[in-house]
């Protein structure tokens, strides 16, 4: 298939079509909006179903509904909207139902602006609602990504039967890339045996998605099948077959100085790396591609040949602090932000990493 | 102008089509084979405001999609100039609509270049093609999308167009190309000497 060249958001639509979600619920706030745009006029065209909802709450429940009858389904919305959805997700975790919630990342706390930010990533990677969860959290860095971690996002929450968020900005939203739509999978949607559509040979059988469990060793029973949930879901994508799909490298192995990002930074940093290894400074490049499970064992190893670490993103510090949890205290980890929507340049970073490679 | 890179900021108006502009340009680079990327200003602005976005066309893969030095600018408007002016790297080019930009003294280390487009595009009998006058007068001085590979992408980018749109479209590009041509901008700073001695 020939490259299209297509917004971060319309990518995803398109990608999500091509998974096979027929189900979009939402509610528009920038800079999403082109993404139920997109799919308002797409999902008709294939048999699909798209609601502007009456709310951001509303649309998350409405997702809870037909992720339970077994459909792919997904949601969207930007921060202030993702805040107003965690209710539903942390219900959605509870009740183990797969489906896809995008968050193109806006500037806060509260209504805060319009402008790209990454100050969301503790609300994504610590669950966000309330009660013991996670949600897979990935981080793409390019419009193509956008798509391909879309479809990859359906099919890793279909497996761990998990809600999967897709963490962006509103720089990866709204730029456009050349990108190369993957192939269109067949879904079908009486695949899932625990699902309320499901119909079996034994047509009285009948199914329950819920997360209430109101006797105490229920609910504990319950919890600890989900952390287990989460220690092999982490297994996979510290050592096994997701590894790889986690974390990307760029001349770290001789590497004195390790930038880290994600996302849009990560681009940024890209640059930094290069024209720090013209001016002879050694500094390599770790992006994180998922923010949780978060790809400790990279850190950890590289604690070991680093001298030092520098974490950069749009937020007053966030993921700073997994970078630090899993250097353990072997390396300094520094740490260079900018926030209220300002995306730092490739000169100010450069700047930063020159304070800590020459002091003086 | 690196023959690797080129990165541009287009600003103007909003209505003046510069978001399209941009689009146009980073397409035409897609098809002729070159990496590409194109963010959009967004904000919460509204007709008549100012709009502008980064594209950068490029041989080898696009690191950073940000443009903060721009190796060119199109400014449509005199705003667009105040704004960006200082920001073009040395030996970069300014090429400004001077149907609303008057001439003055910009800066001595960059390329001039001024295309009336308004007017061009008023005696095309239409003045919304100011946009790709200046797509046209862009691609001579390209060194990675060239006037064929502009035309050749017009269809795609006006998909459902009559063709009367389509024609006064590559009339607009032909109209840029060639202004640019006859001015011979390509050799030394032509319109700078001439401010010189204003």
């Amino acid at each position: 298939m020939a490259k299209v060249l297509m917004k971060g958001n319309e990518a995803i639509g398109e990608a999500a079509v091509l998974a096979g979600c027929r189900y979009y619920f939402g509610y528009p706030i920038t800079p999403q909006s082109e993404l139920p745009a997109y799919l308002a006029k797409r999902l008709p065209e294939v048999d699909g179903v798209f609601v502007q909802a009456e709310s951001e709450v509303a649309a998350i429940n409405m997702v809870y509904g037909s992720g339970s009858a077994g459909a792919r389904v997904m949601t969207s919305s930007s921060s202030p909207g993702i805040s107003l959805k965690q209710e539903g997700i942390s219900y959605i975790a509870g009740a183990e139902v797969p489906c896809l919630i995008v968050n193109v990342m806006r500037g806060g706390p509260g209504l805060g602006n319009i402008a790209p930010a990454q100050s969301d990533y503790w609300q994504s990677t610590r669950g966000g609602g309330h009660g013991d969860y996670r949600t897979i959290v990935l981080a793409p860095n390019s419009v193509q990504e956008m798509a391909d971690m879309t479809i990859t996002g359906f099919d890793l929450s279909d497996r761990f039967r998990n809600p999967v968020l897709l963490l962006s900005d509103g720089v990866l939203g709204q730029m456009m890339e050349p990108v190369n739509l993957p192939e269109p999978h067949d879904y079908n949607i009486n695949s899932k045996k625990w699902a309320l559509g499901y119909r079996g040979s034994d047509k009285n059988e009948r199914n329950l998605c819920s997360s209430i469990f109101l006797d105490n060793d229920e609910l504990e029973e319950h919890n600890w099948h989900l952390y287990q949930k989460y220690q092999v879901i982490t297994d996979l994508f510290s050592k096994g077959e997701y590894k790889d799909f986690a974390v990307e490298e760029h001349l770290c192995d001789d590497a004195e100085i390790i930038l880290v990002g994600y996302g849009i930074i990560s681009r940024i940093l890209k640059t930094v790396v290069e024209k720090c290894r013209k001016r002879g400074i050694k500094a390599g490049l770790v992006r994180p591609k998922v923010l949780w499970p978060f790809p400790t064992a990279v850190f950890e190893r590289l604690a070991k040949t680093a001298s030092q670490f520098l974490v950069v993103e749009m937020s007053c510090g966030q993921m700073v602090e997994d970078v630090k949890l899993s250097v353990d205290g072997k390396k300094p980890v520094f740490f260079f932000g900018r926030t209220g929507g300002t995306v730092p340049s490739d000169f100010e970073i450069l700047n930063e990493v020159d304070k800590l490679v020459r002091p003086d | 102008m690196s023959s690797k890179v080129e990165r541009i900021i287009l600003a103007g108006f909003g209505g003046q089509g510069v978001l399209f502009l941009g689009k146009v340009i980073a397409e035409t680079g897609m098809h002729a084979g070159k990496n590409v990327s194109w963010i959009p200003s967004y904000g919460p602005e509204m007709r008549g405001g100012t709009a502008n976005c980064s594209v950068i066309l490029s041989e080898n893969e696009i690191a950073s999609p940000m443009v903060t030095v721009p190796d060119t600018v199109i400014a449509m408007n005199r705003p667009s100039v105040t704004k960006f002016n200082q920001k073009i790297k040395a030996g970069g080019m300014l090429m400004y609509n001077s149907s609303l930009i008057e001439r003055q003294e910009f800066r001595d280390d960059i390329r001039l270049v001024e295309i009336p487009a308004n007017e061009i595009a008023e005696e095309l009998g239409n003045p919304k093609v100011a946009n790709l006058v200046m797509a046209g007068a862009y691609s001579k001085f390209s060194k990675l999308i060239t006037f064929d590979d502009l035309v050749a992408c017009l269809p795609g980018l006006v998909k459902g167009a009559k063709k009367e749109m389509l024609d006064i479209n590559l009339a607009a590009f032909k109209k840029g190309f060639d202004y640019v041509e006859e001015k011979k901008y390509m050799f030394g700073r032509y319109v700078y000497s001439v401010f010189k001695g204003i």
